[in-house]
């Protein structure tokens, strides 16, 4: 019983197939799967614009939307009818190509994002060997498309913004790749599939994930204050920062184009919190052994929502970074850290199991933390400003 | 020591987020069409029409006298004044306003069609929810959707009504007692009257 409501959707996709003529079934099974991807991940953006504005509202002790439906939820049908109605400006010295392209680009790299990642057992659309490989390389496009709208819009703020936008994401992602480096370290394989098969197991009530290791906490800490980075959510929003560059890199779009970007925005926030559930907290597993009856996906939609209200929780909480410190921060902590990191996962490999290991490996997390923490804070004085002009 | 700042920030915003479910005192937001503010009193938008009395015709205070009309800055107000006279609140034979318009889509609110008034004929309004499909007659106002009585007018002004209604009751009672006297200076002709009958009062024809 449980088994079938585990693997409920893909015993139903197997039916469907069957149907099918025999040429043609591993094309609809792929469709089939694609357009279960592309309706529940399109709903589940749908619900979080909610969520994070109730949200949002809720931590300025505010009420947030409450007007359309039982207690707003409906709202996003009421965004989505009037960013479809309205008028597609397009500027007219922009390049008109690449300005109705990046929008599109852009949502398609979102999507495609999610063919690597297990949701569930057996429910993965493409097992690559290189899924990992596959995900950065794909996430690697998202930052072209913006700096193909910024650029095609001819506007001042949307290429400042671009250009933010790159600077940003490529610095990020470098301690992004170093932190999973870890994971594919310790797991050997850079199948997504895999690496959630290496953390299955418990030992106790605790799962084997990677994320209950030292160096796989102090990954996963890094991994997602990059994935913050990467997928333009504040505090490092500098690349639409409203109050600063209008609304960066989208400032000239308008319509349904501008719900295009705001939708792969959110799919790459969902994907790379997906990835992040994938490499450290162990995909779809169950995080207690006594609740493996529970079906795998509904695990991995659990964690995906936990992580979406911690990402709406820090967007409630910090201001936005200025650019030096932003960049200070990737080079100047981020990158050590997930250096000695790689250090450190190779040193819990090859030490004996024990509580020496722990030691040794924690000590090296924390250690480097807290001096480069100082470092960092050093000659950062908070005093009382003085304004030479403006008395 | 690095992250201790964020970690008291994400500690205040979870007590905002859970107290603001806990205690509706909190949530600082008004509800608006169901719930409302206390209006305060020296609020104002637009001009309206005082009458007095039950019938806005009859109880206009509106003499027609254009001033407004010329002092009002965007020029907003439209008068046509009327060829024949009515008794005006004072009771004495005055011209009327034939028609009287104020576009509020041009009104500026600025309050001195009021200032000038020197009959407490028109004042400033309360009322701001005038939203309409009709873009152009919508906005124009007439006589009759101008109108409001004295009573209103105490209601949404208390302050400026009770001294508006004071001065008019002032003046009311030096026109009553000239006129007594002008009557009683008619009864007995036999003592010495200063004033020639009939030229006394204002010089408002």
């Amino acid at each position: 019983m449980t088994e079938t409501a585990d693997q409920l959707f893909v015993i139903l996709q197997h039916w469907l197939v069957g149907h099918a003529p025999v040429g043609l079934q591993s094309i609809v099974s792929a469709l089939l799967s694609v357009v279960a991807i592309l309706v529940v991940f399109a709903s589940l953006f749908a619900i979080t614009t909610v969520l994070e504005r109730k949200g949002l509202g809720r931590i300025q002790n505010r009420y947030g939307p409450n007007r359309v439906g039982p207690f707003g939820f409906l709202q996003p049908i009421a965004d989505g009818i009037k960013s479809l109605t309205k008028e597609d400006i397009v500027p007219q010295a922009a390049d008109k190509t690449v300005h109705f392209l990046a929008p599109v680009v852009l949502v398609l790299a979102a999507f495609s994002l999610y063919a690597v990642l297990p949701i569930g057992r057996n429910m993965v659309l493409a097992n690559l060997d290189a899924g990992v490989l596959f995900f950065f390389a794909v996430s690697s496009v998202m930052e072209v498309t913006i700096f193909m709208a910024g650029w095609s819009s001819r506007n001042k703020y949307s290429l400042l913004g671009a250009m933010r936008a790159v600077a940003q994401m490529i610095s990020y992602e470098v301690p992004l790749i170093l932190a999973s480096v870890t994971v594919i370290m310790a797991a050997g394989s850079l199948s997504t599939v895999t690496i959630v098969e290496r953390q299955a197991g418990y030992t106790g009530i605790l799962p084997h994930w990677f994320v209950f290791t030292p160096w796989g906490f102090a990954g996963f800490v890094l991994f997602m204050i990059a994935a913050t980075a990467e997928s333009n959510r504040s505090p490092f929003d500098l690349p639409e920062g409203e109050s600063e560059i209008i609304a960066g890199y989208y400032t000239e779009y308008s319509g349904f184009k501008f719900a295009l970007f705001f939708l792969g925005e959110y799919l790459g926030m969902f994907a790379i919190s997906g990835l992040g559930i994938t490499l450290f907290l162990g995909g779809w597993a169950a995080p207690l052994p006594f609740l493996t009856w529970v079906p795998s996906y509904l695990w991995f939609f659990a964690k995906l929502l936990a992580m979406i209200v911690m990402f709406i929780w820090i967007r409630g909480t910090l201001p936005r970074l200025r650019m030096d410190q932003l960049m200070n921060f990737a080079w100047k902590f981020m990158l050590p850290m997930a250096l000695l990191n790689l250090v450190t996962a190779g040193v819990w490999r090859f030490l004996p199991q024990g509580v020496l290991r722990w030691l040794v490996c924690s000590a090296l997390v924390v250690v480097p933390y807290v001096l480069l923490g100082r470092g960092l804070m050093q000659g950062w004085k908070l005093e009382k400003r003085v304004y030479r002009f403006a008395e | 020591m690095l992250g201790e700042g964020i970690a008291k920030g994400l500690v205040e915003t979870a007590r905002n987020f859970f107290g603001s479910y806990l205690s509706k005192d909190r949530l600082t937001t008004v509800q608006y069409p169901e719930e409302r503010l206390p209006q305060i009193e020296a609020t104002r938008d637009f001009p309206f029409l005082v009458y007095d009395g039950d019938d806005w015709q009859a109880g206009m205070r509106c003499v027609g006298c254009q001033i407004c009309e010329k002092e009002c800055p965007p020029k907003c107000i439209y008068i046509e004044k009327s060829t024949d006279k009515k008794p005006d609140a004072v009771g004495k034979l005055q011209f009327y306003p034939a028609v009287f318009n104020i576009d509020i889509s041009v009104c500026m609110s600025c309050q001195i069609c009021v200032e000038v008034c020197p009959f407490e004929a028109i004042k400033m309004d309360t009322e701001f929810e005038l939203s309409t499909d009709d873009r152009f007659g919508g906005l124009l106002w007439d006589k009759a959707r101008l109108s409001k009585s004295n009573a209103y007018y105490g209601k949404i002004h208390p302050t400026d009504a009770a001294r508006s209604d004071a001065q008019l009751a002032e003046e009311k009672a030096k026109v009553e007692a000239k006129a007594k006297a002008a009557a009683e200076a008619k009864a007995n002709p036999t003592s010495p009257s200063p004033s020639q009958p009939g030229s006394g009062g204002s010089p408002i024809q």
